[in-house]
């Protein structure tokens, strides 16, 4: 097959076609922050921190196919100034209080705010309140926390087949939820597998009894499940 | 050259940044030579100083309206403003009370509490603000150090840099809130 040839960040590199600006990217040890996106799952571009410059456009790199000829920059002044205004309207979107969260220490959304250099949240906060729902017996979600990745909306689709978790509404009010905005205690698709949890950047779905700062995550568990299926 | 002036407030958080603050161990010692110490709740000095500072470290979130004076006085009478922990650069802790209306909180806290024998403060304490706010959000500032509490050697690093003329440089892991 052909290769395609790109520049990024002014480096020429040969792509294999069909291939996404990320998966380039990072072939060639390039890295671009991501937060939505996770290896094993299909991409959907919710988050819009994977932006990278066309020069001329900004485009999510978890979703947009390399294509010949094709001038990409993943630090342009204009893509981080971008990423880090996202970044603030997430945390100002919900109630991200590191301090006293399960996931303290061992999440995506805090290490991004070291990644990105954000200082502080520019825009005002939005102090919503969320419900959390602790029914199931081993699990709960705190949807203050949530960031609206989708990856447990995903994981329970493609991988669990389960399609418990959903999103409802639309807009500022779009919420997670599952089955038909039942308590999840009582969803009766859940298989209580627990896949959610691992893949959860954040703090919003853990296990029950964990405590500040005791959460950590596997979220490469996915991607080790699809390659071995994928070799049967 | 004359010693550096430094002061601190502490607004609505736990007093745990200032504690950090006196963590930073013998550098205490060093910033003695060169630091004097002007109001700050770890000194008997209760009064902004009338001819200004050079640096203000500010703990906590704004959650009545003697901190926002207050923070305007800071804002007006020192060089730099420095938000020093995750109450005063997000709202943090404090700032989950928004929401609920403060009357309500008020009533609550006051209202069936013995020792008060219900009486409600409404006149001898400042009134609370309808929201916490982190302080950038009233005042303008100039560096922000994360973490519940800052890192002492964050604290560390950040007041010797300005000692020194240069720009606190705060990147990565510097960044981690929590």
């Amino acid at each position: 097959m052909d290769k395609l040839r790109v520049k990024i960040d002014g480096r020429t590199i040969l792509a294999a076609p069909g291939k996404t600006i990320l998966e380039v990217a990072e072939e060639n040890g390039i890295h671009i922050p991501t937060l939505c996106h996770l290896d094993g799952l299909r991409d959907v571009g919710a988050c819009r921190l994977c932006i990278v410059d066309l020069y001329g456009q900004l485009v999510t790199s978890c979703t947009t196919k390399v294509a010949d000829g094709m001038e990409i920059g993943t630090q342009t002044e204009t893509v981080r100034a971008y990423r880090r205004t996202i970044l603030e309207l997430l945390f100002a979107e919900g109630n991200h209080v590191c301090s006293f969260c399960v996931s303290n220490g061992g999440c995506e959304l805090q290490d991004l705010a070291c990644e990105l250099g954000m200082h502080s949240v520019r825009v005002p906060y939005t102090y919503r309140r969320e419900r959390v729902d602790a029914t199931h017996p081993r699990f709960l979600i705190d949807r203050d926390r949530c960031v609206l990745c989708g990856r447990c909306v995903r994981v329970c689709q493609e991988v669990e087949g389960a399609h418990t978790w959903g999103f409802a509404e639309r807009g500022a009010t779009v919420r997670v939820i599952t089955d038909l905005a039942v308590p999840w205690g009582t969803a009766e698709s859940c298989t209580s597998c627990g896949k959610c949890v691992e893949v959860c950047p954040t703090g919003a779905i853990a296990r029950k009894g964990a405590s500040n700062a005791e959460m950590r995550k596997h979220p490469d568990l996915v991607a080790e499940l699809t390659e071995r299926r994928a070799r049967g | 050259m004359g010693k550096v002036k430094v002061a601190t407030v502490w607004f609505s958080g736990c007093a745990g940044c200032h504690m950090s603050l006196l963590d930073i161990d013998e550098v205490l010692i060093d910033l003695a030579g060169r630091v004097e110490f002007c109001n700050s709740p770890i000194t008997d000095l209760k009064v902004f100083p009338e001819g200004g500072v050079d640096v203000t470290l500010v703990e906590g979130a704004i959650g009545n309206e003697e901190q926002l004076e207050l923070a305007r006085t800071v804002r007006a009478k020192s060089k730099i403003v420095i938000s020093l922990g995750d109450c005063a650069v997000t709202g943090n802790v404090p700032a989950l009370r928004n929401g609920i209306p403060p009357r309500e909180l008020i009533e609550e806290i006051y209202g069936t509490s013995r020792t008060t024998n219900g009486a409600l403060p409404y006149e001898v304490v400042p009134r609370l603000l309808e929201r916490v706010r982190p302080l950038h959000e009233v005042i303008p500032v100039d560096y922000f150090l994360h973490g519940c509490p800052p890192p002492a050697g964050l604290i560390a690093k950040a007041v010797l840099a300005l000692l020194d003329g240069k720009t606190p440089e705060l990147a990565g892991a510097d960044l981690k809130f929590g």
